[in-house]
């Protein structure tokens, strides 16, 4: 439980730090004081400034909004288009929807992802949206995939064996029945691809494929901080810590609510 | 631009070189750069990092750029203009051999400048070539041009890397392996690491101090500084984080060769899109720019600033910074006078070079303050040439010309920024006639003006040409008056 | 078998189908032309059509298409725009890189996560289970990029024991070729190793709690003779279907770090060729790595129907 507890702690510090940066900054992350270029950590700028004469602080406080918007809206996709796709793959077990769908799923695995994010970017040109899009996008069949399975041993139980002879269609008893019981997991693999998504999100931008400038973003602040990193090390530490604690702290939220939502995982852990 | 170059800790090193017991000194040498070569053909692609490799080393041409960026004569030996300059007769140096074997005559150079300038040419400098209307062989060491008007520049043009001397016996695998006359010759090649080249014990002229050249490609500037402090590279032309200057400039083992080049770096408008086809806006433009701010922001302090498209070193340059001073509340008070007293919204794409990149988020900064809301998308270059350069479709762009002498793309009204006006098309048509060098330099100091006046791009700096190497490298080029990397007159102090 | 084999097999060949297109089509739509990346600012329009010509980019969509795929299915991989050396050699030369250093990384990750794996389950619920799932948690929430960034700052600028980056070449010793992939190689295993010794770990203790490892311990064996003898080998099958699936994600998926240590790795040839628009580069590699995966798919899938006969009569 103290693993869960410090996940949720740091989840909710790096939620609080975004919801705050929508109000309030200590400095304001578009203005530029080139002469208080690259100063270490001070008390008037806790992380310090970064090559712009930036504050550190406001830049990651604001970033987290970006990480989290992109990872988040992209879980949103995933669960969107995969869950349904899962369900009705469980719903016509062996027959040609579950054969197509399934067989899409392995073609998306196949494909390498980073490889695809670039095409997309290079085709849209990059910005926050497209990282969505490249992030959502193979999301889609892990949700697919988990769904399906859940799925498929809740359609053998009794329950539902006893709505199928009330005459319930296969839609309904999906939506009605086993939507419901997935629901739990769904929740434990969408914090997981959360993580995930906030590990791609920064990946993608470390490239320069995320969100465009002057949006702070964490991996292109890392990507900034490179060729400075000798002599301003601050500038490459703090992003990465706050990607760090991030993906941990819902890594551990994750593990904490598997636990605490489906007793069966919990006799291997 | 100050022209200098830094030898630190030079004494102690000759102290400490003369304590030691009399060591051989090295004659091979790795050389980092940015950008890896397409390919290995100078003459077929626009790409610089092939003449960062091959010009002067591998290949030449009939005349050659200096270290100063005067033209010196390269295999012709001399030449003679006739009295018309129409017909100019190149002498070539005697006993030529290309690194196959073969000699290089003049049927060579003819091969090679009809080659260049043929219909199915796929050279990217072919202007350079449109003068000529004949090449004809007089005899094995004497080569006739003749041009279908004077054009003074020939000799410029001919020392250009796509215009340098390459033979029919091996053109056709020129691109993996190249063949010239160079004092070095290519060795091998491993795509995506390395380029080697070893000495051409043939060569013709001054033979090269080296026996072996390592081109290492590293595109990552991170990667570009640990190699040079691992002492992974000897020499890193072109340094592309000017921010670890600092730390090489302090390291005894290190000198840092600062020097210029003929990047004229702009902030590019495009004049016949609203609201940019209104000077007063352009004006206001290059009024809410701080030059200063940018240099040392983006290039922490390296680069001269320019006030219209012309080199500082040239000696008909004109400074014309003044006429664009930094001063907010006038770029404020020009915007109103357009109409836009609530200023507007634009799109700002940057291509990759960190001088565009960082220097594109500050003037982001600098135009918000007077109202000027900018979108910023950063580009790959292939998207860059798509979406700006061809397809006209940016407001405000960043980006270095970096070809010599090259104000006549103003003449060019289908060119990105889209200025071409009749008045500098006709100032232009005038440079090409005029031989008078005073006439000349005057057209081009009123073309300077000109552009200035209209204020077509805001002028930013010229680039600084940036080097690392070992303190004990000497014979580096320190100015880059074109892109090149000559290490013939390179070596080792002992 | 019979029938659910040329089942299988039909849908490998659609799935390869689609895949071709889909990738074509994802290429093509790219905006940017590869003979004015290659030829520059002061190209002249007569230049640029000869020089796209000659790269047979002027051909119908359609053309173009069965060409690339015709060429495949003969085993021709096109040639490179801009380097214009045959694909199928760049591929090799890349592969020379990413392939040991897939191997390197996945030999250190293994190394690192079975014997942690096993500590782990031996001590279940102790200090040094509680530490080792610590770290792995560390391991997996690590960005593998910036761990790169921190080892080049120490390992390479500061201590200099390893090159900052680049590739010695195997020509240098094999010694050579290994000690600059060292680092590369780290960076990639941290992360998969934390996955590793987690599933190996849960593997391990799922075994132990069967009746089989129950009696051999009332046979009296200890706990850790019990694991080591028997759980050990049960555990495995979860263990390497994990490394299989690492595996093809290392091959393709160290763009990033290849990208940090400069090695001219498969990945870094996509990267560069997207940037130069060297469209074939991108579809011809592109293809070649989701052929390799959906392949091994496939080959699983039949070893697992071979084993179990459920699976068959499942489809």
């Amino acid at each position: 439980m103290i693993a869960f507890r410090l996940g949720l702690f740091l989840v909710l510090v790096v939620l609080g730090a975004a919801a705050v940066s929508l109000v309030w900054v200590p400095q304001d992350v578009g203005a530029m004081a080139i002469a208080n270029k690259l100063k270490p950590p001070t008390l008037a700028h806790p992380m310090g400034t970064d090559h712009f004469g930036r504050d550190v602080l406001s830049m990651i406080m604001v970033g987290a909004r970006t990480s989290i918007a992109v990872a988040l809206v992209a879980v949103g996709i995933g669960m969107g288009v995969g869950v349904p796709l899962g369900l009705a793959a469980a719903a016509n077990r062996g027959g040609w929807l579950d054969e197509i769908i399934m067989r899409g799923n392995d073609l998306v695995f196949a494909f390498p992802s980073l490889v695809i994010a670039i095409l997309i970017t290079a085709t849209f040109g990059p910005s926050a949206v497209n990282a969505i899009l490249a992030i959502g996008i193979f999301n889609i069949p892990v949700f697919a995939r988990v769904t399906r399975g859940a799925a498929l041993s809740l359609w053998t139980r009794d329950w539902v064996m006893a709505a199928r002879v009330a005459g319930k269609g296969r839609v309904r008893i999906s939506v009605e029945h086993i939507l419901p019981n997935v629901a739990n997991l769904l929740i434990v693999q969408g914090t997981i691809q959360f993580s995930l998504g906030i590990l791609a999100e920064a990946g993608l931008s470390y490239v320069g494929l995320g969100a465009q400038p002057p949006t702070p973003s964490w991996g292109r602040m890392l990507a900034e901080s490179q060729t400075m990193i000798s002599f301003a090390p601050h500038l490459a530490i703090f992003p990465g810590l706050a990607i760090l604690f991030t993906v941990l702290g819902l890594n551990l939220l994750g593990d904490g609510l598997r636990d605490a939502l489906d007793p069966r995982l919990r006799r291997s852990r | 631009m100050t022209v200098a170059s830094i030898h630190r800790g030079l004494f102690s090193l000759l102290a400490l070189t003369a304590t030691m017991s009399m060591a051989e000194a090295k004659t091979d040498i790795i050389v980092g750069m940015q950008l890896e070569p397409p390919h290995l053909d100078p003459t077929s692609a626009a790409a610089g990092a092939i003449d960062s490799v091959l010009y002067a080393n591998v290949f030449e041409g009939l005349t050659r750029f200096a270290a100063d960026g005067s033209i010196l004569p390269g295999l012709a030996q001399s030449w003679d203009i006739s009295a018309d300059g129409l017909t100019y007769t190149f002498k070539l140096h005697p006993g030529v051999k290309f690194h196959d074997g073969t000699d290089m005559t003049a049927e060579d150079v003819k091969f090679s400048l009809d080659r260049a300038r043929a219909a199915d040419s796929q050279n990217a400098q072919k202007a350079l070539f449109a003068g000529i209307a004949d090449v004809a062989v007089v005899d094995p060491t004497t080569v006739k041009v003749t041009l279908s008007a004077p054009n003074g520049a020939l000799p410029f043009n001919l020392a250009w890397g796509d215009a340098v001397i390459v033979a029919p016996e091996s053109i056709e695998g020129i691109k993996q392996n190249p063949i010239g006359t160079g004092a070095f010759k290519f060795d091998a090649w491993v795509q995506g690491d390395k380029i080697d080249l070893v000495k051409n014990a043939a060569y013709w002229g001054t033979p090269a101090k080296l026996d072996k050249v390592t081109f290492k490609f590293i595109s990552d500037p991170t990667a570009a500084f640990a190699s040079v402090m691992a002492e992974d590279v000897h020499v890193f032309a072109g340094f592309p984080a000017p921010e670890n200057l600092a730390q090489f400039a302090a390291d005894p083992r290190f000198q840092v060769l600062v020097g210029s080049t003929e990047g004229e770096t702009i902030l590019a408008m495009n004049n016949k899109q609203p609201p940019f086809d209104n000077l007063k806006v352009r004006q206001a433009v290059s009024h809410a720019i701080d030059r200063q701010a940018i240099i040392d922001g983006a290039m922490f302090g390296y680069g001269t600033p320019i006030g219209t498209h012309f080199a500082p070193h040239n000696p008909d340059y004109l400074d014309l910074t003044a006429q664009s001073a930094f001063d907010p509340a006038k770029a404020k008070a020009l915007l109103a006078e357009a109409g836009f007293a609530d200023g507007f919204t634009t799109t700002l794409k940057l291509p990759p070079p960190s001088y565009a990149r960082r220097g594109g988020e500050i003037i982001a900064a600098q135009l918000r303050e007077v109202g000027i809301q900018t979108e910023i998308t950063n580009l790959e270059w292939a998207q860059w040439l798509e979406e700006v350069f061809k397809g006209k479709n940016f407001g405000l762009t960043i980006v270095s010309h970096t070809e010599p002498a090259d104000i006549n793309i103003y003449a060019r009204e289908d060119y990105y920024f889209q200025y071409g006006t009749p008045a500098f098309k006709a100032l232009m048509a005038d440079l090409n006639n005029a031989t008078d060098p005073a006439k000349r330099s005057d057209i081009l100091k009123a073309a300077q003006k000109m552009i200035a006046d209209d204020a077509v791009n805001a002028y930013l700096f010229q680039l600084a040409a940036l080097s690392v190497a070992n303190a004990k490298v000497q014979g580096l080029w320190v100015n880059a008056p074109t892109q090149a990397t000559d290490l013939t007159a390179v070596s080792w102090a002992e | 078998m019979l029938r659910y084999i040329l089942k299988r097999s039909l849908s490998l060949l659609v799935s390869l189908l689609i895949a071709s297109v889909v990738i074509f089509a994802a290429v093509e739509v790219v905006p940017g032309d590869p003979a004015s990346y290659m030829l520059g600012m002061n190209a002249q329009p007569d230049t640029l059509a000869a020089l796209r010509d000659e790269l047979g980019l002027n051909g119908s969509l359609i053309q173009r298409y069965l060409g690339w795929v015709g060429g495949m299915l003969q085993g021709d991989f096109g040639v490179s725009y801009t380097y214009r050396t045959p694909v199928a050699g760049m591929v090799a030369d890349r592969l020379a890189v990413s392939l040991p250093l897939a191997i390197y990384a996945l030999a250190l990750s293994t190394a690192i996560a079975f014997p942690a794996g096993i500590w782990a389950a031996a001590r279940r619920g102790r200090l040094g289970d509680t530490m080792v799932m610590g770290a792995t948690q560390l391991g997996v929430a690590v960005p593998n990029f910036w761990f790169a960034m921190l080892m080049v700052l120490v390992f390479a600028i500061g201590l200099r024991w390893f090159p900052a980056g680049g590739f010695a070449g195997w020509d240098k010793g094999l010694w050579a070729g290994l000690h600059s992939l060292t680092l590369p190689a780290i960076a990639l295993a941290l992360p998969q190793a934390a996955i590793l010794t987690r599933v190996m770990r849960s593997a391990l203790i799922d075994a132990l709690s069967e009746d089989y490892i129950r009696t051999a311990r009332a046979k009296g064996l200890t706990r850790g003779q019990a694991l080591r003898r028997h759980a050990l080998r049960n555990a495995l099958i979860p263990v390497l279907t994990i490394i299989g699936m690492q595996f093809s994600f290392l091959l393709a998926g160290a763009i990033i770090i290849e990208n940090v240590f400069y090695l001219p790795g498969l990945g870094r040839l996509i990267f560069q060729a997207i940037s130069a628009r060297d469209l074939i580069v991108v579809e011809s590699v592109v293809m070649i790595l989701v052929f390799g995966v959906i392949v091994v798919n496939f080959a699983v899938d039949l070893a697992y129907a071979a084993v179990d006969p459920r699976l068959r009569a499942r489809e």
